[in-house]
């Protein structure tokens, strides 16, 4: 406890000397850094339109008011994809999530040196770039369309479910496990029976976790030609339609409040 | 020997299903399974089309082994620092921004009409995807970094408020009524009595956000709100292979050293 004697009164302080120089040190670097990033983000700006921002904005709400409500009866099929590309998506990245996790998780994976790290580079390269980039990159591939968004969903999926079902997987009860080895089962049955049960809740809770994230991703997936209500907004955009653009945000804003909610109703009712 | 033992004996065990109302186990999955026929069903795939760019998703596979730095190096260099700096700029705005919004979202020491609002902002910025918000902010101030730099910042205040909202309220109320009966301040309340108990939390959620926030720097580009994003497109279009293939290590990259960086932190700090 940093406690000094001034005169015939004691003071504390809540830290030592050593203490505050650090904090303060930190402190500087953080802000130099800090301003060194403004000023290369304002060498980037051009500040005339900044400064006009607010009579463009006032601009962009009056021509997007009121929102051009008869649209909405063609977005019931983009709505439509945009539920499939989310729900495929999870079922597939599920499917192949759930051998990465088994083969990720330390006290299953069968070889510590050269499975595990291969499974953890998968869940890696595949959480740490987004859904967006691997539309893009499927769309080169396989060209536009539903197809890419339920692939691009699916790979960006695999390493958010696998991570956290691994997680799950290096957390359960060993003794458990113990006991049906003791049964004598096989490996497979221990699998089955002792592992399964103990991480079936946290698998379909991630399942469902995943499912609402999804719906919000597939939203957008069309703004790079991979399906969904995002093409609507595309076009939209791009002929400067803004009350057909507000409509858009509007049912994108009720589909993922809806999804929140049931995902948050069906997690309720796991855990 | 009860009857009761007797009828049980002759059966198989057999494992308990999940769900436990038949019916509804029932409906579920008849329900689940007419979903699936009609959503694959209504999927058009240009088999033809996917055949075709096979050979090009081998070519893609390949140019990962033989990534092109050299060549566009100085666009590669330009948007990664931008997207960096990007990245730094939107958290430390977002983190300072959110601190007291997320003061204000806890029910245990905010009054009600604070509460609403800054719930209400929380709600409207996790409500709104980032890309949405980019592409709002990119048609007002205009394309370039500042507009990316913004919509960091929005994304941040709603992720991390709501966390250190709820952070704060589940903690401990005995330290904070400590302080506060030695007759301190508002703000030395907050500082010696709420603050020591949410920081190591505040920290690593920081953290992660910093790690978001890059990740999600590298499509920004994409709407013209300024990073890597635009460089990665441009590839694309170009079927330049091995540079998106560069780029896409480097984002890895990148993000694991984050990652590992941020575990480094939590690790020493929790």
């Amino acid at each position: 406890m940093p406690v000094f004697e001034k005169g015939e009164s004691k003071v504390w302080q809540r830290r030592t000397r050593t203490q505050s120089l650090f904090h303060w040190a930190m402190w500087l670097t953080g802000t130099a850094v800090f301003v060194y990033c403004w000023e290369r983000i304002s060498e980037a700006t051009t500040w005339f339109f900044v400064w006009d921002a607010p009579r463009i904005s006032a601009d962009i709400w009056t021509r997007a008011t009121p929102p051009r409500w008869e649209y909405v009866s063609q977005l019931g099929g983009p709505i439509w994809d945009t539920l499939n590309i989310a729900t495929l998506g999870t079922i597939i990245a599920i499917c192949l999530a759930v051998p990465v996790a088994f083969l990720a998780a330390r006290n299953t994976t069968p070889s510590v040196l050269i499975v595990r790290p291969i499974a953890l580079l998968v869940i890696v390269s595949s959480r740490s770039i987004n859904s967006l980039i691997w539309a893009l990159l499927l769309i080169a591939i396989i060209g536009p369309g539903v197809l890419a968004g339920v692939l691009a969903i699916a790979i960006r999926s695999i390493g958010f479910c696998a991570k956290l079902l691994y997680e799950a997987i290096e957390e359960i009860d060993e003794s458990q496990v113990e006991a049906i080895r003791a049964v004598g089962a096989r490996p497979w049955q221990v699998m089955t029976y002792g592992i399964v049960p103990q991480i079936l809740p946290a698998f379909a809770g991630i399942t469902v976790f995943r499912w609402d994230i999804n719906i919000r991703e597939s939203t957008v997936l069309g703004l790079v030609g991979a399906g969904g209500i995002g093409l609507q907004l595309q076009a939209s955009l791009n002929v400067l339609a803004w009350p057909q653009v507000s409509l858009i945000l509007l049912v994108i804003l009720v589909a993922v409040i809806i999804s929140e909610w049931i995902s948050a109703k069906v997690r309720g009712a796991i855990i | 020997m009860s009857s009761e033992l007797d009828s049980v004996l002759g059966k198989r065990w057999k494992k308990p299903p999940l769900i436990r109302r038949t019916w509804l186990r029932r409906s579920l999955s008849i329900g689940f399974v007419i979903y699936l026929i009609l959503a694959i069903a209504t999927i058009e795939v240009n088999w033809l089309r996917v055949y075709e760019g096979l050979d090009r998703g081998l070519l893609f596979i390949l140019a990962f082994a033989s990534p092109d730095f050299i060549s566009r190096s100085s666009d590669i260099w330009t948007g990664m620092v931008e997207s960096l700096v990007m990245t730094v700029g939107a958290s430390v705005v977002g983190i300072a921004i959110s601190i007291p919004i997320g003061l204000g979202a806890a029910r245990n020491i905010a009054p009600l009409p604070v509460y609403l609002v800054c719930r209400g902002i929380v709600a409207i910025s996790r409500a709104l995807q980032e890309i949405i918000v980019a592409i709002l902010l990119v048609a007002i101030f205009g394309f370039g970094p500042l507009a990316g730099f913004l919509t960091l910042s929005f994304a941040t205040i709603g992720f991390l408020s709501k966390l250190l909202a709820e952070d704060i309220e589940s903690m401990d109320r005995v330290q904070a009524e400590a302080i506060r009966a030695s007759g301190s301040s508002w703000l030395q309340w907050i500082n010696y009595g709420v603050q020591p108990q949410v920081m190591p939390r505040l920290i690593g959620l920081s953290l992660y956000r910093v790690d978001i926030n890059f990740r999600e720097s590298a499509i920004l580009g994409l709407v013209g709100a300024g990073g890597i994003g635009a460089t990665l497109n441009t590839a694309f279009d170009r079927y330049e292979y091995d540079t998106a293939a560069a780029i896409l290590i480097l984002i890895i990259v990148i993000v694991m050293s984050l990652e590992y960086i941020s575990g480094m932190i939590r690790a020493k700090v929790q």
